[in-house]
């Protein structure tokens, strides 16, 4: 039996408070690194732990934090991205409602890492429990000397602000997230340069996802060893699955990095409805490639699930059965991601929109001939011509239906209608 | 503490004002329920920001409203999770109930109905957002129960607002 780490608390009613964190043994990395270790060596634990980035892309975190130049004449900073907006995820909701000290304790010892005094935490807007209950739990540390002047009598100083968003998936983004805390409207900033060299104020600045950092302590007292033997090395590590959608027990899960699909969809979650088949998967929020049902026994970690095509993205995973429509999921989706362009790049911005009123046509079985075709030509005009992944994740998730479902996009063309209505 | 004050407080975790326009727009929302030109140039004014950035951001970000809205603010998300598990139905009976459609807000201006993008709920999906809180695992039934309890919390506090506003003594 798998022992949950990440979510040991998430049952608990009080596992919001600072005395069940601490009972379970809560802060007591934070005093590890203090009392044992110099940052660099923290640096070096997470290297080793080969953990990867949990928001999305899966970029090593400790490589990420090697970037930050150790002589700064400006401060650093540490921005933690709480702005969960990929449809279909949850996992940072549930840890800031009811664990979240896991979390400050995670942004302690990792500002303590990066030689960061300053930490904010970029939560959605409509997470309204979350933030009053990681303020709670920002109070209750400081005045227990985890956060503060002094972290714990060391000279380590650290203070943490949560900053609302205000409604703006492209603030997932990291580098529109940095515009939105400056203050500015949240359009996505051309790299180089990259937050570890000039990101927040033009400071050395790491942006880390909630789970990413809820991991910090947990390698920090088990040791990266114990964190790389769960799941494939390279991708490794104990790991929340959010899903949702046509499943018996949608929920959030933790299991081991690299579990298959099948397993977590079939045996996990309950599998489908009663007299339902599965159609399809989508395996990391929507802008990640659907996975047809044959395609099920693919392991969940970053690479396997890119050798086949799709992205682990934010392990939101949507269960679709055989009685939805491809066409109406790929333009609900399609949807999503052309209100939430942030207008910068032409293909982004003009290319969604003309690609969703190509779907709503299908959909309405008013399709032409030709539509299709039209359709691989968007993708392709939008797929790696844009700032930011936000265009790629609409373009990849819509060839993937095309690709797997061409003959109910034909259907709907042929017959001038939805063939589930 | 005035609007003035909080936002003054809000605005000393940045290192640039300019960053605390949205935790201002945030806070003058709350005092005001939308957020009409007088306000947002006030907030500019506070923050000693230019009032173009108070603009963009007030427009940019869904959020925040510039126009009036309802009492109680309906945000039924109908992303993929939510559509999967019978969101549009909801939609349907919340247009019917409420007798406007998404995007309108009633007569007695007590219900704005609108649809969002994913909330971060999926695993109680269908939900939907009123005020702070999220509704979930939603069908006709508790969707009927929600609306009975709005509208007699609604004619409450309308009642009180009347007394309130009365002259004493009549």
């Amino acid at each position: 039996m798998f022992e949950a780490v990440l979510l040991k608390n998430i049952d608990l009613p009080d596992g919001h408070l600072l005395a069940t964190y601490e009972a379970g043994g809560g802060y007591q990395a934070l005093a590890k690194v203090l009392r044992e270790h110099t940052p660099d060596e923290v640096v070096e634990l997470v290297k080793q732990s080969n953990l990867r980035g949990r928001g999305g892309a899966g970029f090593p975190t400790g490589m990420k934090w090697g970037f930050v130049p150790k002589h700064a004449d400006k401060p650093k900073y540490l921005c933690c991205n709480a702005d969960e907006g990929e449809p279909g995820t949850f996992k940072d909701r549930i840890i800031m409602e009811r664990d979240p000290h896991q979390l400050v304790e995670g942004l302690a010892v990792s500002a303590y890492a990066i030689g960061a005094e300053t930490a904010y935490v970029y939560v959605r807007g409509e997470y309204v429990k979350a933030i009053r209950r990681l303020e709670r739990a920002i109070a209750e540390a400081r005045g227990k000397g985890y956060l503060g002047a002094g972290v714990l009598g060391s000279d380590f100083n650290f203070t943490i602000h949560i900053h609302c968003g205000a409604g703006a998936y492209i603030c997932g983004e990291e580098t529109a997230m940095l515009e939105s805390l400056e203050g500015r409207r949240a359009q996505p900033r051309l790299k180089p340069p990259f937050p570890a060299v000039a990101g927040l104020y033009a400071s050395p600045t790491v942006i880390n996802n909630v789970e990413t950092l809820a991991c910090v302590p947990h390698i920090v007292m088990r040791g990266p060893h114990w964190f790389r033997s769960i799941g494939p090395d390279k991708s490794p590590g104990p790991k929340l699955y959010c899903i949702s959608g046509q499943v018996k027990k949608p929920g959030l899960y933790e299991l081991p990095m690299g579990i298959p699909l099948r397993e977590l969809v079939e045996d996990h979650a309950g599998g489908p409805l009663p007299g339902r088949r599965i159609k399809a998967v989508i395996p990391g929020g929507v802008s990640a490639p659907v996975i047809p049902r044959d395609g099920l026994d693919v392991g969940m970690d970053f690479d396997s699930l890119a050798a086949a095509g799709s992205m682990l993205g934010s392990a939101g995973v949507i269960v679709l059965d055989d009685s939805t429509c491809m066409v109406k999921v790929a333009t609900r989706i399609i949807e999503f991601f052309h209100h939430e362009s942030c207008g910068k790049c032409t293909p982004c911005r003009e290319g969604l929109n003309w690609v969703v009123k190509v779907l709503r046509r299908i959909e309405a079985g008013e399709g032409a001939p030709g539509d299709l075709e039209q359709l691989d030509k968007l993708c392709k005009g939008i797929f790696g011509n844009t700032f930011c992944a936000l265009g790629d994740g609409a373009a990849m998730g819509l060839r993937a239906a095309l690709a797997h479902f061409r003959d109910e996009f034909v259907a709907h063309v042929e017959e001038r209608r939805c063939p589930f209505h | 503490m005035s609007m003035r004050e909080k936002i003054r407080q809000a605005a000393a975790r940045y290192p640039d004002q300019r960053s605390a326009i949205m935790p201002a727009l945030l806070i003058a929302q709350q005092e005001h329920g939308h957020l009409p030109g007088p306000i947002l140039e006030e907030v500019a004014d506070i923050l000693g920001v230019e009032r173009i950035w108070v603009y963009e951001l007030a427009t940019f970000y869904t959020l925040f409203h510039t126009e009036p809205i309802g009492r109680f603010h309906l945000q039924l998300c109908d992303n993929v999770s939510c559509m999967l598990c019978g969101s549009e139905a909801l939609l349907k009976h919340l247009e019917r109930a409420l007798a406007i459609k998404t995007g309108e807000t009633t007569p007695d201006l007590l219900f704005t109905l609108s649809t969002v993008e994913c909330l971060g709920a999926c695993e109680m999906a269908p939900v939907m957002q009123v005020a702070d809180d999220y509704h979930g695992n939603l069908d006709i039934a508790r969707i009927d129960a929600l609306l009975a309890r709005l509208r007699a919390e609604g004619a409450q506090a309308m009642s009180a607002d009347v007394a309130a506003a009365a002259p004493p003594g009549e």
